[in-house]
């Protein structure tokens, strides 16, 4: 391979963090910021989420996903960085040098710093171990709505939704828009994940019947799926749905391919690369931004986070490692899936001034505790309920109190 | 077709055995026709293979398995560097777990020499650890068996089939047979069936041919019972396999084999040609030969065998879960027999084996037909070996291959990020001389799909490409901006 290219920095992934990181940190750089997408268009995951609802947050807006990937690829565009699609990163060729696939050849690119922001995507039906026959008409909502919106086919007749989590509904509004009948949704939980203040006109808006604590026990269909049959969690009492279409939507992992093959310290709990608060990762020239390390946040909030990892990546080139790392590890206690960032950095608050994690439990007016050494620092009512199907949002200051050194452990009651 | 032409030779089944003699006798002056139930060829229990390149070591000795196994072993080898067939030499541990198991292991080492294996060596635990760092606690010692190698059984099965075609035989799809009689040709087509044809009612229309080879798998009974015999049952044995994430390709470089016992062969962890970890198969014997479904009890078994092999296995997300059907038959032996005078063969019991073994039984039936009078000239004219698409992990693929990228951009286009499929290599599988007929097909051929993702990401694309069979000139991408 010929001698690899150079860039000052390289962001991977031209989703909302990746393309907003981008766009607050060219003006600042007289060197190249280059952003490398594997998919045709910029965009991300917003791109086939075809119904309103983004940019709120970061752009003080209200439009449709698609609406939202052209307005944060043009900004990123107008500041001066470089966005390069169906450019593949395949690997690494060393510490901060990648390789690099793309119709126009074969490539590695050496960066100064590097940015990666390459998102989560829901477990399809084999990592949940679901068993049966494996007919046509399962999908996950990434797939049906790459299918809806950017193919224009149609997926089935009727389809029984896995999950009810803030994505799931979105996949009901996906196939309501491609006239097939969403007939069940199901949730392991004892009641729907989502917003209370979505699902309310949610299942009116779409009459949709959700059934709580309930799991697919197996999938039926020889080529075709014909039914899936259910199971209730408490009595284990077993019914058949008939659908032709079954759509697994959330539980989501992040794409840390990458990240793992570097051997960036990985957080067990997110499954993304371990960040402290001023978005390092354990290598000090690389950040792990959006919802590789939160999976997931809404994407405003992982725009956000590109937003807030310009000044470090700055400071970082101009002074080097950065002065307020720490060793203090920040976990989720017994009622948190996982809590991020998952390490302090002294010189930095996360992104919005805000933990992010996901609960395993509804509470609806919820107790933080921040925990160290056994003792308890901080008792703190948040006026705002946990559910587990979204990001539960904790204040980063409540870990002020905590001083450098033993691990710290956050939950809810 | 259908009553006009009489065929040399009818091959039913159109697998890994199927079509390794089918190549095999097309390699002679013989018209030879491959007649398949299903729209593909390797769709049927050879696409669920454990895809081991086996030595034979632990074949029972003195049986044609264990001589055909031998002989494959080294043909296959040759064949697969001849035509692109991605094997990686692993090697294989078979760990004792239990004193009785370890006592085991000489008696293993012997049979291997008998089946004129003498490369294995028993080691001890410190050993077994050194080579198998994430092996779970409790290993006593292990046989080695460092011939053992992975390998692709959809790629075998293709090249073999091609191989087959651009040799002239002829492949009928679809064509599964419910049916036979005996058929009169006239007597001018060689004379060495006595003029005797038979003629195979298929679903796809009549064949007739002068010989006719059974190699129909999971079938091969009821085609038996259609020539007159009440010899054997095929019993479906399902084989439940799960497989794991390339993120746990580090666990193991080494297939893992359990000893056998009394109660079976038992659940192998091995890695994958795809860089990818499998851990089974079950073995469940069904009396329903289209039962491919996976089931909670097969999978809660696997969980449980394979947390004790490699624990960190169990860490790693699960790519994909398969079931394939084994033809198991009540015997212990390969069933291959020839009934000279109604010029047919039948080839049963082939079991997992048979990946290994196909050319060799290939081989052996072409010599079976040759006593039975078939006239068995080689051609001269034989066409090159196929070349076939590299889909191993480990050899260069095209998203690697600087110099094919600047020669056809389609091979920069990844697809199917997981499994780095390009849009050249979905084209090339359409314009191939056995294209795919629907998306198990083109995963077959290519990967794309068979990742991480399971269509997330790619899915759409590939169906849509699917769709155009390959084109990548029309209407290519849709994007926000075309809406």
């Amino acid at each position: 391979m010929s001698a690899p290219l150079s860039t000052d920095v390289l962001i991977i992934g031209a989703g909302p963090a990746g393309l907003t990181a981008a766009a607050s940190l060219a003006p600042h750089l007289a060197g190249e910021v280059l952003v490398l997408e594997r998919e045709a268009e910029a965009g991300g995951i917003p791109r086939h989420s075809d119904h309103p609802g983004y940019g709120i947050r970061d752009l003080k807006t209200f439009v449709s996903g698609p609406a939202y990937a052209r307005r944060l690829t043009a900004r990123a565009l107008k500041a001066g960085a470089r966005v390069q699609t169906q450019a593949m990163v395949t690997g690494w060729a060393g510490a901060r040098t990648v390789e690099v696939t793309s119709p126009a050849g074969r490539q590695r690119i050496a960066a100064r710093a590097i940015v990666l922001a390459t998102g989560a995507r829901e477990r399809p039906r084999a990592a949940r171990l679901v068993p049966g026959d494996r007919p046509a008409g399962v999908y996950t909502t990434g797939q049906l709505q790459n299918l809806v919106h950017l193919q224009h086919a149609r997926p089935g007749h009727r389809a029984v939704i896995v999950g009810a989590e803030l994505v799931s509904w979105s996949a009901a509004v996906t196939l309501r828009a491609a006239h097939c009948q969403p007939v069940l949704m199901t949730s392991a939980y004892d009641k729907p994940e989502s917003y209370a203040a979505f699902t309310v006109p949610g299942r009116l808006a779409l009459r949709l019947p959700v059934a709580t604590r309930t799991r697919i026990a197996r999938i039926i269909g020889e080529g075709r799926v014909r039914a899936v049959e259910l199971e209730h969690l408490d009595t284990g009492a077993r019914r058949t749905v008939e659908c032709d279409t079954v759509v697994f939507t959330g539980d989501w992992i992040p794409d840390n391919e990458l990240a793992r093959a570097v051997g960036l310290e990985m957080d067990p709990h997110t499954r993304g690369p371990l960040v402290d608060t001023a978005q390092v990762t354990s290598d000090p020239g690389v950040f792990a931004i959006g919802n590789l390390t939160h999976p997931v946040d809404t994407a405003d909030v992982a725009a956000l986070d590109g937003r807030a990892v310009a000044s470090h990546v700055l400071r970082y080139l101009s002074e080097g490692a950065s002065a307020g790392s720490t060793e203090t590890r920040v976990v989720p206690g017994e009622n948190l899936l996982w809590i991020s960032p998952g390490r302090i950095n002294n010189s930095a608050a996360p992104p919005r001034g805000r933990l992010l994690s996901w609960p395993r439990r509804h509470v609806s007016v919820p107790t933080v505790t921040v925990r160290q050494d056994g003792t308890t620092l901080v008792s703190r009512r948040i006026p705002w309920p946990a559910s587990p199907g979204r990001v539960f949002r904790i204040p980063s200051s409540l870990l002020d109190s905590a001083p450098d050194g033993a691990t710290v452990t956050v939950d809810i009651a | 077709m259908t009553g006009t032409v009489t065929y040399d030779v009818a091959v039913i089944g159109a697998g890994l055995v199927g079509s390794a003699i089918a190549r095999e006798l097309a390699g002679h002056q013989l018209s030879v026709v491959s007649v398949e139930a299903r729209a593909d060829v390797g769709d049927g229990t050879s696409k669920a293979n454990t895809a081991i390149l086996h030595t034979g070591f632990d074949a029972k000795p003195g049986t044609l398995e264990s001589r055909l196994v031998r002989r494959g072993h080294r043909l296959l080898g040759e064949y697969a560097g001849q035509v692109g067939i991605p094997v990686e030499r692993s090697g294989a541990l078979l760990v004792a777990w239990t004193p009785e198991e370890l006592q085991a292991l000489p008696g293993l080492g012997a049979k291997a020499r008998q089946n004129g294996y003498d490369r294995s060596r028993i080691i001890g635990a410190d050993q077994v650890y050194r080579e198998l760092p994430h092996l779970g606690p409790g290993a006593l010692g292990a046989l080695t068996v460092p011939d053992e190698s992975i390998t692709c059984t959809w790629t075998t099965t293709l090249a073999l089939a091609t191989e087959a075609r651009r040799r002239g035989g002829e492949l009928l799809l679809n064509a599964r047979v419910y049916g036979i009689d005996a058929a009169d040709t006239g007597g001018n087509t060689g004379g060495d069936t006595g003029g005797q044809a038979t003629i195979l009612h298929t679903t796809a229309g009549d064949v007739r041919a002068r010989y006719v080879v059974n190699a129909a798998g999971l079938g091969c009974d009821t085609v038996d019972q259609l020539f007159g015999y009440e010899r054997f049952t095929v019993t479906p044995r399902r084989g439940e396999l799960l497989v794991f994430d390339k993120q746990a390709r580090p666990l193991t470089d080494r297939i893992v084999l359990p000893v056998p016992s009394r109660l079976g062969k038992g659940i192998l962890v091995s890695p994958t040609i795809y860089g990818n970890i499998m851990l089974g198969p079950t073995a469940e014997d069904l009396p329903d030969k289209t039962a491919t479904g996976t089931s909670e009890a097969g999978f809660e078994f696997l969980r449980r065998k394979g947390e004790r092999i490699i624990p960190a296995l169990l860490r790693e997300e699960v790519t994909a879960s398969y079931a394939g059907l084994r033809a198991a038959i009540d015997r212990d032996d390969y069933l291959i027999d020839a009934d000279h005078g109604r010029g047919y063969v039948l080839v049963g019991g082939i079991r997992s084996t048979g990946l290994t073994a196909c050319m060799a039984v290939a081989e052996h039936v072409r010599d079976l037909l040759g006593d039975g009078g078939l006239k068995l000239t080689p051609r001269a004219d034989l066409p090159d070996p196929p070349r076939m698409p590299n889909i191993g992990e480990n050899f260069t693929r095209p998203y690697q291959d600087e110099a094919r990228i600047a020669g056809d951009p389609a091979y920069g286009r990844i697809v199917c990020f997981c499994e780095r499929v390009t849009a050249g290599e979905i084209r090339d599988a359409y314009r191939s001389t056995i294209p795919p007929r629907d998306l198990n097909g083109l995963r077959r051929r290519t990967r794309a799909m068979n990742g991480r993702c399971q269509g997330f990401y790619c899915g759409a694309e590939v169906m849509a490409l699917a769709d155009r069979r390959g084109d990548l000139t029309s209407a290519g991408r849709t994007g926000p901006e075309s809406r």
